[in-house]
């Protein structure tokens, strides 16, 4: 394809992880999980207030039946994955490894649909109607931060929003459920986009999408101009789909240290997340089910599924062909920035982008030596930070000096310990630092 | 095939093998051995050419060099406790060695390499607390350590193989009448040493002054025939500093490897030309030319090897042109100016301290951040 | 020769006239110190662990003379040492009664499973936020000895995965317990003889999955003493305002799991080495 049909846009810094493992996956359509006979729905699965449960054990529901309320502004509903009955309200094993409340649904077979609000037509219907819908639907980042999707739509007026970007850049490696997403249903994703351009009122949209996806890239290019939207080529480079890095590449706008995409005239979302809201606007579905990429040198077929919300890990490497061998580090999400996990009972949420599984010989027990002052991390840092110092910092427990050199800027991708030849842990220190400064702050 | 033999064939995972660790859950391949193993292939070419020109005599330096480094280094670690197997293993140790043995003359002794590496491994880098935190270059610790300690081991060049009597003509206005009849008679001399190139610059106006002689002696040393055998490493020196073109094989190594930061060669030795090149045109008789500079003495070496290494250089791209351009004028002003013929040494170890400074000085900007007005 | 007394008195004048200059300033610039409270500062341990509540002890000693504490507030000085001070200043020795640290968790490696392999930064609050840990108890001692770190007096060790005060050398500052990110750590008074071993708020099975003696809030422990003890969930903790258990009502609680028990005579490693050898 023509490379100049348009910009490759891209960031100062980051790193080009070898062997990124798309290819294991990325050739592999999308299928939908078979049903399941039993879903586990874990309750807090958004940034910002944990939604209210309103169902009670032993209560039939329908699949796409709200069986939680909003716990606030900043946070959405939850719905039913399927149709059957709620069996109980417990606590499951959560990904970050403390046990979260969930609800345990038995499905009845039959998958029928509940009561869907009525398709609407979002190039007449009233944005705040739009934005109403996506809020109800549940939607929130699916990109991995789970941020409530309204919230970003919803701007305060003193904030102007000049650009709607979409990113499809999915830089970390191993994952291609958003490749696949784009090329198996560029539409949903354009319409998606359209809708939340329609509700910011903002007429500049864009895709980002690494050049390394040239046929998702065609595909959406092929619908783009009847949705008004604009596909931008990135370069191969992670983390170019990190929200402040993107903004960048596509408009040149620097989002201020501290401040949100919004302070810079932006608004991003991921383009699951667009899918969702088309799938909500135009269907009325709510979001019950998400693609997620079943990955890894581990798993004997790895690819692309589309799961309901609440199926255990265990379900989805069982449909993947299970293990050729015993892994090493099961990882919720990506390489760079995904989270070790201690057991497999963890089920997918609406931001589980993949699971990976590692064998044992590619997860090196590291051990790390001393900084020898390579400066491999300063000229990695997307944020422009000097990461080495800053763990040393941490490292002696001076947390005023870490602070002083703007640790909390640190977006955690991963590039500087990625990089660093002495295998030093930079990001777990980088996370200790923040806890720490976070403690300090909410002290005084 | 069935649905029941699928299950049975089907293999899960039991968790039992799970690592915990925080992401990036990929590293890359490359580590600190790797890099020091990488320098050290890149001044292959260098110690080449040291055998080459000064024979066997350079293997033992090297040898001796690297045999004492390794073992200075493993007896600190056994004395302070530390896991000897595990500091030796990073290949630092090792690499400073050769560094040592390439910055010695051929013709040293072994306790000149044995005092040498003890400076370098205890009072170059283990005091400061090992790899990593010493703020001076240890192999060039070691090579001033030993310049002021033992300045006439230090300084007696052994000439290369190759050397003629291409340098009589020169070195006949050094002797008087008497002697230089003897030699050539054929009175057999106790030792065969030679003078650097940047050494006979240097001396030239202290023994005869600004005469037509000393203007002979600097046509002599600064000619282009002259300047391709500097080039090719036919001059007396340190063993590893004399030939260019094996050190420009190293610097293109380097670069394609992307450990070092090609700014700095660059850089120093832009300055050194330039301010040579300055002093050349603006005040005739005081320096040959910078091409000369160049050539002779361990500037390449220093500017390759010694000047870009990580722990003693600065971190940020725009710190390290600083830091070079600093090198290339006090190496100048002493070449010039100076007591002794050569700075290279002591220009990087001033440099070397003034690292944390230019670190501070050079800080990136942090993304998002304007800049701060007034 | 000449040179050399030049020289020396040179120098001689020189360093006189400087002397007097700082002489001079010294009593123009002098700053107002009040001598009691170098005086309270000297008599203080020093060691600045900021138990009190203070920045440190010379901070410390500036509030004991201004009357905002009473000297017995610094929990580290010995009783002689708060009498000295408040001998001196003539005031009340007041103060409060002794405290120690206890870490709330049994979960040693030998007690609690262990379910995967850590690889990181060996710092308890960096481990916690790594899926909550390598432990299976998501609220038990990580043992990676950020607390032990933290004690100014030595008094932590970390046994066999479990953090365990050392109560004769415990001041009770409460250092650690700012430092344990799962907030085991608790200060009791140091005259009480049994604690509940365990901090996790999760339900009884689920902690019994993980642990060989987790409280699993069967509230024996209630029934034989009920006024002594308070259960919340399924968690007991020992009513430390109420007068200290007995050993025969401990005997009577018989608690299941050897959760609510005594805090284990601490022995220095080396004694301990011997009894596992032994």
């Amino acid at each position: 394809m023509d490379e100049m049909e348009f910009k490759v846009a891209t960031f100062k810094g980051g790193v080009h992880p070898s062997g990124d493992g798309k290819n294991l996956s990325s050739g592999a359509a999308v299928q939908t999980a078979p049903l399941q006979s039993e879903y586990r729905v874990i309750i807090p699965q958004n940034i910002g207030a944990p939604p209210k449960v309103i169902v009670t054990p032993g209560q039939l529901v329908k699949k796409g039946e709200k069986i939680a309320e909003p716990g606030g502004f900043v946070s959405v509903p939850l719905h039913a994955p399927t149709s059957g009955k709620v069996e109980a309200l417990e606590d499951v094993p959560g990904p970050m490894g403390v046990s979260v409340p969930a609800v345990r649904i038995s499905a009845d077979g039959e998958d029928a649909w509940g009561e869907l609000p009525p398709p609407m037509d979002w190039k007449t219907a009233a944005p705040d109607e739009l934005k109403k819908r996506i809020a109800d639907s549940g939607i929130v980042g699916m990109g991995g931060a789970a941020f409530p999707t309204h919230v970003k739509l919803s701007p305060p007026p003193d904030k102007k929003i000049d650009y709607l970007i979409l990113n499809g850049a999915e830089c970390e490696p191993y994952l291609t459920a958003d490749h696949r997403l784009m090329l198996e249903d560029p539409e949903s994703v354009l319409a998606g986009a359209a809708i939340c351009g329609r509700i910011l009122g903002v007429k500049n949209i864009y895709i980002g999408v690494e050049v390394n996806k040239t046929d998702a890239i065609q595909a959406l290019l092929a619908k783009a101009g009847a949705y008004g939207v604009q596909i931008v080529g990135l370069k191969v480079r992670y983390p170019q789909g990190a929200e402040k890095q993107l903004i960048y590449a596509i408009t040149r706008r620097k989002v201020p240290a501290g401040g949100l995409p919004m302070d810079a005239g932006c608004v991003v979302q991921n383009v699951g997340t667009a899918a969702a809201c088309a799938a909500a606007v135009l269907r009325g579905e709510p979001l019950i089910e998400r693609i997620t990429t079943v990955t890894g040198e581990a798993i004997r077929h790895p690819g692309n599924w589309r799961f309901r919300l609440g199926t255990p890990v265990r379900t989805a490497i069982e449909l993947a062909g299970g293990v050729t061998c015993e892994p090493g580090k099961a990882i919720l999400g990506g390489p760079m920035m995904g989270f070790a996990q201690k057991s497999f009972d963890v089920t997918i949420m609406k931001n589980t982008s993949g699971i990976l599984l590692l064998p044992p010989e590619m997860v090196r027990q590291y051990e790390s030596t001393g900084c020898i002052r390579c400066g491999r991390c300063l000229s990695a840092c997307a944020m422009n930070l000097n990461p080495g110092a800053l763990a040393t910092a941490i490292e002696s427990e001076k947390f005023d000096i870490a602070a002083n050199n703007h640790l909390m800027d640190c977006i955690e991708c991963g590039s500087c310990a990625y990089i660093c030849p002495a295998h030093r842990p930079l990001v777990q220190h980088f996370r200790r630092g923040k806890a720490e400064i976070r403690k300090r702050a909410k002290k005084n | 095939m069935s649905e029941e033999t699928i299950k049975s064939e089907l293999q899960m995972p039991k968790g039992d093998e799970l690592v915990l660790s925080s992401s990036p859950h990929v590293r890359t391949k490359e580590s600190v051995p790797a890099i020091m193993g990488k320098v050290m292939l890149a001044l292959v070419p260098a110690v080449v050419a040291g055998i080459l020109f000064f024979g066997m005599d350079a293997v033992r330096v090297i040898v001796y060099c690297i045999v004492f480094c390794v073992g200075a280094e493993a007896l600190w670690c056994k004395l302070a406790k530390k896991p000897v197997w595990g500091t030796i293993r990073d290949c630092s140790a090792a690499l400073t060695g050769l560094l040592l043995a390439l910055n010695l003359s051929a013709g040293v002794p072994f306790y000149v390499c044995l005092i040498g590496a003890f400076l370098a491994i205890w009072l170059g880098k283990q005091v400061y607390g090992g790899l990593g935190h010493n703020p001076f270059n240890p192999a060039l610790v070691a090579r001033v350590g030993l310049l002021i300690a033992l300045p006439a081991a230090m300084t007696t060049w052994v000439p290369t193989g190759k050397m003629g009597v291409t340098n009589a003509e020169y070195a006949k206005g050094f002797y008087n009448q008497n002697e230089w009849q003897q030699l050539e008679a054929g009175a057999e001399p106790d030792a065969l040493t030679c003078a650097t190139p940047l050494g006979i610059v240097k001396t030239t106006p202290k023994v005869l002054g600004n005469t037509p002689e000393a203007q002979n002696n600097y046509a002599a040393v600064d000619n282009p025939t002259m300047l391709r055998e500097y080039f090719l490493g036919n001059r007396g020196g340190c063993l590893g500093e004399t030939s260019g073109l094996a050190l420009l094989i190293g610097a293109v190594m380097l670069i394609c490897w992307r450990l070092i930061n090609w700014r700095v060669p660059l850089c120093y030795v832009g300055t050194v030309a330039l301010f040579t090149g300055i002093v050349h045109y603006f005040m005739p008789g005081v320096t040959p030319t910078p091409l000369f500079h160049v050539l002779t003495g361990g500037l390449l070496l220093g500017a390759i090897f010694m000047a870009t290494d990580m722990v003693t250089s600065p971190m940020t791209c725009a710190g390290c042109v600083v830091f070079a351009i600093g090198c290339g004028i006090i190496t100048s002003v002493i070449r010039i100016w100076g007591n002794y013929p050569e700075g290279v040494s002591f220009s990087i170890l001033f440099m070397n301290a003034l690292v944390p400074l230019i670190d501070r000085w050079c800080v990136k900007r942090p993304f998002g951040y304007i800049r701060k007005r007034g | 020769m000449a040179l050399f007394i030049v020289a020396a008195l040179a120098m001689t004048v020189v360093g006189l006239l400087l002397g007097c200059v700082i002489g001079l300033f010294a009593k123009i610039f002098r700053v107002e110190t009040d001598q009691r409270i170098e005086l309270v500062t000297e008599l203080l341990p020093n060691a600045n662990c900021g138990g009190c509540g203070k920045a440190g002890c010379a901070d410390f000693a500036k509030s004991v003379v201004e009357g905002e504490n009473p000297p017995g507030k610094c929990p580290v000085s010995s009783r002689e040492a708060i009498s000295a001070i408040a001998r001196a200043l003539g005031i009340e020795a007041g103060g409060e009664f002794k405290q120690v640290a206890v870490v709330t968790c049994s979960g040693d490696h030998s007690k609690m499973k262990t379910e995967v392999r850590y690889n990181g930064v060996t710092d308890c609050v960096s481990a916690s936020l790594i899926a909550g840990g390598p432990k299976g108890c998501a609220y038990g001692c990580l043992g990676m000895s950020s607390c032990s770190r933290a004690c100014p007096f030595g008094a932590i060790e970390i046994r066999n995965g479990l953090a365990v005060v050392h109560s004769d050398l415990c001041v009770g500052c409460g250092k650690c317990v700012a430092t344990c990110p799962r907030g085991l750590i608790k200060l009791v008074p140091a005259d009480a003889p049994y604690h509940v071993f365990c901090n996790s708020p999760e339900k009884g099975p689920a902690k019994k999955k993980v642990c060989d003696s987790p409280c699993i809030g069967c509230r024996k422990c209630l029934k034989a003493m009920p006024e002594k003890m308070t259960v919340t969930g399924f968690l007991a903790k020992v009513n430390y305002s109420a007068p200290a258990p007995t050993a025969e009502e401990i005997a009577a609680a018989a608690c299941p799991t050897g959760c609510l028990r005594a805090a284990l005579p601490v022995k220095k490693e080396q004694e301990v080495s011997e009894v596992v050898n032994g």
